[in-house]
């Protein structure tokens, strides 16, 4: 009897703990001849599901809406795109699992997935192996040109690159040292030694550099470093990763580390959605270089943004990485509808060369399945948002980075077979 | 001089955050030595009864104008909050698992992971709610009077407690989430608590600017401390713990309640875990995984300090505070500049944040090769197991 | 445990019997993803009898298996990248190109050698584990202590990995998938046909070697040691030896789970070394029911199958289902299912449940040949 009392006990608890999230397809319903399946893989759970949800809201705005405009028209036929979502739960043995349940379990033609560089390494494996196509959103650290992959977000030489020009020639601290801090990844290192090689060529100098394990907010030693190698003030480029930032903001004001005392950092993963969490107070008067910014004055970026807040909620907020992933299913929808099948092999060829008309302005796609962009150097204000201060025209991608010792002078070109990945220019 | 200043405050700051951090586990622990794993997740319940505070300290108009001073009430709430669930936690779970540590950890981790998935998909509001239901359901009975509460009569009476409780929560949760915009959804989004304006910037003292954060939360943790301390030297319930910690039976056969001892030790483990939580949510964001952060820096300061010892718990948390920012800050190459080459380069080896953690570590393991059981070992002949 | 009931090994029997059937059944009715799960779930179950071996039948709570479960992985990554890496530049694998490195990290050199990887699976968590057991037990750290411990050490291993880009490209972790091995390549699905074969053999393997480990005077040893260790420590033994022997194994258990886990998952990465991953070991040990070694086995397999099939249907709630299986096993089924059901717990179901009427009877008692009463 007292067995029994304590499992009945132990199950209520159990019980009790299960909660149930709906789930499912699209539902607008029409017209259509057919339906085709595609694979959406972020985070829905762990550390990583508050910036990939974002991503998942915006893929499947896109998909709602290329259904409600007659679905994809595909040899003659009109098919309706359904979605899979997986959840990759911020683990990256997960995203290659989760990859390979998309490819072999539900024959998906297509996965739009990912977010940090360590889940899209760890499912780049999944996908040459299986000859398989992965669609990925972020603006990354490049040095990598899979033919299975197609990037929609931003090189080096579309973010970092113009930003560190900016900052060293051009920004209100322009001529001061240099100090790197970021998350302890492969983003941010490797973005690091592309910014250390080019302060070199402008003449700069770098005073320091520190990384922070990712989970770890202790921000204290960090800013006693930065302290002792920049006294007076300089330029601080930060790759932190999502809510180290609040801390490193939080910490370094109350340390007097302020754009009044001289101090300017330069921010490559703080956009509209993370400024709202961390606060404008903290960051006003710091900087961020993207190629999508929701205050870009032009109709097709209010109506991205419009119809954002119209499906999801009016206090949420658009930001770079969604403007890409809202891009590449667009992308994906031209590329099959040209190659006319759903076949991998004739949508990577058809892929190549497709123009968007993005929020950003206009996208196209290059031979080495990156984009070419525009890209913007913006100062964060007061109401959450950035002040565009420069904007380039549309650079072109750079797979491997001309900046980084062991890339220079390499490219790569998938539409002629003899170039291939990596090729000496 | 100034070097040194600052130094040592970088310790003290980074020490009193683990130290108000472990503070609660330590008690609890010494008590009855049970590890719980879901102190960080307490803590977290602290910071986020923070976020709530500011939140209708900002939005509720008649509590406007005392806006400056939300942090003092929120760490009074954050108290009660965390305090109100770790009592449960023990009523509900550790309390079948005394005598077996090991389990009680594995539970302690069940629930702290079931904490984390609730404060996603529950919205704040009703969270709050929750809590507040609880409390009052654990605390009317204290109000009245033992003839009430036995007997057939009594059960009744305690069901209809129990069901105001849910009412007063359920209305409270609906109030909450109509009156405070943000609280109505659920949201895995980690959120953010702004310090009021006069506890931002830094104090500028021989040429260094100590940051007024920091003091607050040096401020808070000696002040947990002394209380702590007054509590278990001075009070009668003290002295009751203290007895129950020494020798647990031969409290009992000497008339202590001793699962009313448990009660109150754990509650205020569990609350001061909450006022931990206050502290930590002004360095940084507050969300699902802000416990996980720090949980295993407690565990070290438990480790090292000892069982049993407040005065063990105090020292180890700022020896490794020191100790990190000395080794993490690089701060022994700019002390001594012209160290040997070698050494200097195992220096710079380990002055990252992450190395020095590798480090202390391996330090606090050679350390427990000369003294296992801390650096106040009890006294006397140890009873093992 | 040298005295075993028949009905006892009956169940046994049976349960065997049908694993068995389903082990070689499984290649021709699963698809493919759902076949490479089930392969690396059994390489899973290795890990636990390690878990087992410590925790059920020594009573040491380790939450640092991660550490050696990954070990093993690395050591088998590191074999493979290098095996593979001639077209790369400077013949090394290429990762280290991103970082500029040009000169292998010396400690790689020798795993261009199978017969020293085969070797270094095991041996190097073991040894590391031995060690680290050494120091902790020979102080009489126990208990809670040692947990702690474990953890922190997870944690260090956690941040050294993760932060060492240039040695073993941190974060990112080593894949195998598009690596060679007997010109194959591993990712492919004859390899991992044959990885499915080699786990579901050594799986057998490991449940012999810790039964025959349990068996005897040591498996008494062991049990002692949990039940009341000072009093083993007064009748001469010393339980240093026997802890640390017992706690080697689990590591090199643990690192064979690893190198198994890794060529059929495709990537090493120090999220194995987390620290939720490594209190999972313990609740597929706990659920199975632990001191049976059995229930280590299918407490691993069943839970991993059930989290991702509730993960693809419902993510959000996995984490409330484990918190809750945690909390059940841990108030209501201590001796977990398998236990239970030793202990006649489907009786007591049925009885519970209005089915069955409850045996007022003592149970009968089996006297074997020296007149003594069986358990």
């Amino acid at each position: 009897m007292k067995l029994s009392k304590r499992i009945f006990t132990g199950l209520a608890t159990a019980s009790l703990a299960v909660t149930v999230t709906a789930c499912g397809g699209s539902d607008t319903s029409g017209n259509f001849d057919d339906t085709v399946t595609v694979g959406i893989l972020h985070s829905l759970s762990g550390t990583m599901a508050i910036s990939e949800s974002t991503l998942v809201d915006t893929e499947k705005m896109a998909i709602e809406e290329i259904n409600a405009a007659g679905g994809v028209t595909v040899g003659g036929k009109s098919y309706k795109i359904k979605y899979i979502v997986e959840d990759g739960a911020s683990d990256w043995p997960t995203f290659a699992e989760k990859s390979k349940k998309l490819i072999d379990q539900d024959g998906v033609p297509v996965v739009f997935g990912g977010w940090t560089s360590a889940s899209r390494k760890a499912m780049l494996p999944v996908y040459e192996s299986k000859d398989a196509f992965l669609y990925y959103p972020i603006q990354y650290e490049a040095q990598e040109c899979s033919n299975n992959i197609f990037y929609t977000g931003a090189t080096p030489n579309q973010q970092s690159e113009p930003a560190t020009d900016f900052m060293y020639k051009r920004s209100p601290a322009a001529g001061g040292d240099f100090f790197l801090v970021g998350s302890d990844y492969v983003f941010p290192r490797t973005s690091n030694t592309i910014t250390k090689a080019q302060v070199k060529q402008l003449g700069g100098k770098v005073v320091g550099e520190d990384y922070l394990p990712l989970g770890n907010t202790e921000v204290a030693p960090i800013i006693s470093k930065i302290k002792v190698a920049l006294p007076d003030g300089g330029i601080i480029i930060n790759t932190l990763n999502g809510d180290q930032n609040v801390a490193f903001f939080k910490q370094i004001q109350d340390a007097g580390i302020t754009p009044s005392n001289g101090y300017y950092v330069m921010n490559y993963s703080i956009a509209e959605e993370e400024i709202s969490t961390i606060g404008p107070e903290f960051l006003e008067g710091h900087y961020g270089a993207w190629n999508y910014m929701m205050s870009i004055d032009t109709p097709a970026s209010k109506k991205f943004a419009k119809s954002f807040k119209k499906r999801w909620g009016s206090d949420r907020v658009v930001a770079d990485p969604q403007e890409s992933a809202y891009n590449m299913v667009y992308l994906w929808k031209q590329a099959v509808e040209d190659a006319g099948t759903f076949d991998d092999n004739a949508v990577r060829e058809a892929l190549v060369g497709q123009t968007f008309d993005a929020p950003q302005g206009p996208v196209k796609v290059m031979e080495n399945h990156h984009l070419s962009q525009t890209v913007r150097i913006g100062e964060i204000n007061s109401k959450g948002g950035f002040t565009i201060l420069e904007e380039t025209g549309v650079v072109e991608p750079q797979a491997w980075n001309q900046k980084h010792p062991s890339s220079k002078g390499y490219a790569c070109d998938w539409t002629d077979p003899k170039k291939g990945e990596k090729y000496r220019m | 001089m100034q070097l040194i200043l600052e130094s040592l405050f970088n310790g003290v700051a980074i020490g009193s955050v683990l130290l108000i951090a472990a503070l609660g586990l330590a008690i609890v622990f010494g008590l009855m030595g049970v590890i719980n794993l879901a102190h960080g997740e307490l803590m977290m319940l602290g910071a986020y009864s923070t976020y709530i505070t500011q939140l209708i300290f900002k939005q509720v108009s008649f509590l406007k104008p005392f806006y400056d001073s939300y942090v003092i009430v929120a760490i009074g709430i954050a108290f009660l909050v965390s305090g109100t669930v770790g009592i449960l936690l023990e009523r509900t779970v550790i309390r079948r698992l005394y005598g077996n540590p090991l389990e009680t950890l594995l539970a302690t981790w069940g629930v702290s992971l079931i904490l984390q998935q609730f404060v996603r998909s529950v919205p704040l509001a009703y969270g709050s709610g929750l809590v507040i239901a609880i409390f009052i359901g654990l605390i009317t009975p204290l109000f009245l009077s033992d003839d009430l509460l036995n007997g057939a009569k009594g059960r009744l009476i305690r069901a209809c407690t129990w069901g105001m409780s849910a009412l007063i929560g359920v209305a409270t949760g609906g109030v909450l989430s109509s009156l405070v915009s943000k609280l109505g959804r659920a949201s895995a989004r980690n959120v953010d608590v702004t310090a009021p304006s006069w506890m931002r910037g830094g104090i500028d003292f021989l040429g260094s600017t100590y940051p007024k954060t920091r003091l607050l939360i040096i401020l808070i943790t000696l002040i947990s401390v002394l209380v702590v301390i007054f509590f278990l030297d001075k009070t009668a319930w003290g002295l009751r713990i203290r007895a129950v910690t020494q020798n647990r039976s031969m409290s009992e056969c000497l008339g202590i309640s001793t699962e009313k001892v448990d009660i109150i030790t754990f509650g205020i483990g569990s609350g001061i875990a909450g006022v931990a939580g206050v502290a930590v949510s002004l360095l940084g964001s507050v969300g699902p995984n802000v416990g996980v952060n720090y949980i295993v820096g407690c565990f070290m300061v438990v480790v090292l300090g000892g069982v049993g010892n407040l005065l063990g718990t105090i020292l180890a948390s700022f020896s490794i505070g020191i100790m990190t920012d000395l080794i993490g800050a690089g701060r022994l190459l700019t002390i001594w500049p012209d160290m040997p080459s070698p050494l200097a380069s195992t220096v710079d080896f380990f002055a990252t944040t992450s190395m020095a953690r590798v480090m202390i570590f391996a330090l606090i393991v050679l350390f427990l090769q000369f003294s296992p059981t801390g650096m106040f070992p009890q006294k006397g002949r140890m009873v093992e197991s | 445990m040298a005295i075993v009931s028949t009905k006892k090994n009956w169940i046994n029997l049976t349960i065997w019997v049908v694993i068995i059937a389903l082990i070689i059944a499984a290649p021709t009715f699963l698809p493919v993803f759902r076949l490479n799960l089930l392969g690396r779930y059994l390489s899973l179950a290795i890990v636990a009898l390690g878990v087992d071996l410590i925790w059920g039948f020594t009573g040491m709570l380790s939450l640092g298996q991660g550490i050696f479960f990954a070990l093993g992985g690395y050591c088998a990554a590191m074999f493979l990248q290098l095996n593979s890496s001639e077209g790369f530049p400077n013949g090394i694998p290429e990762f280290f190109g991103l970082y500029g490195i040009e000169k292998l990290p010396f400690f790689w050199e020798p795993f261009r050698s199978s017969i020293f990887t085969l070797f270094s699976i095991w041996l190097l968590p073991a040894i590391i584990a031995g060690l680290f057991g050494y120091l902790v037990f020979r102080n009489r750290i126990k208990g809670v202590y040692f947990s702690i411990l474990t953890q922190a050490a997870l944690l260090v291993f956690f941040n050294f990995f993760n932060g060492q880009q240039k040695l073993i490209n941190g974060t990112n972790g080593l894949k195998t998938d598009v690596t060679e091995l007997f010109g194959q390549m591993v990712g492919s699905e004859i390899m991992q046909r044959w990885f499915f074969w080699l786990t579901a053999i050594l799986v057998i393997f490991a449940w012999l070697f810790s039964r025959w480990i349990v068996r005897d005077r040591f498996g008494d040893i062991l049990i002692g040691i949990r039940d009341d260790e000072p009093r083993v420590r007064f009748t001469g033994y010393n339980p240093v030896v026997f802890k640390t022997i017992i706690f080697s194994i689990a590591g090199g258990l643990a690192g064979i789970s690893g190198a198994l886990y890794t060529v059929q998952s495709g990537i090493v990465s120090p999220q194995f070394m987390t620290v939720p991953f490594s209190i999972e070991m313990v609740i597929w040990v706990a659920v199975g029911g632990r001191g049976t070694l059995l229930g280590a086995i299918l407490g691993a397999v069943f839970i991993n199958y059930a989290k991702s099939l509730v993960s693809e249907a419902l993510p959000a709630s996995w984490m409330f289902i484990q918190g809750g299986l945690f909390i059940f096993v841990v108030t209501a089924l201590p001796e977990g299912v398998l236990g239970w059901i030793r202990r006649g717990g489907l009786k007591e179901l049925l009885y519970l449940m209005g089915i069955n009427k409850k045996l007022k009877t003592y149970p009968k008692l089996e006297v074997n040949e020296q007149g003594e009463v069986k358990s």
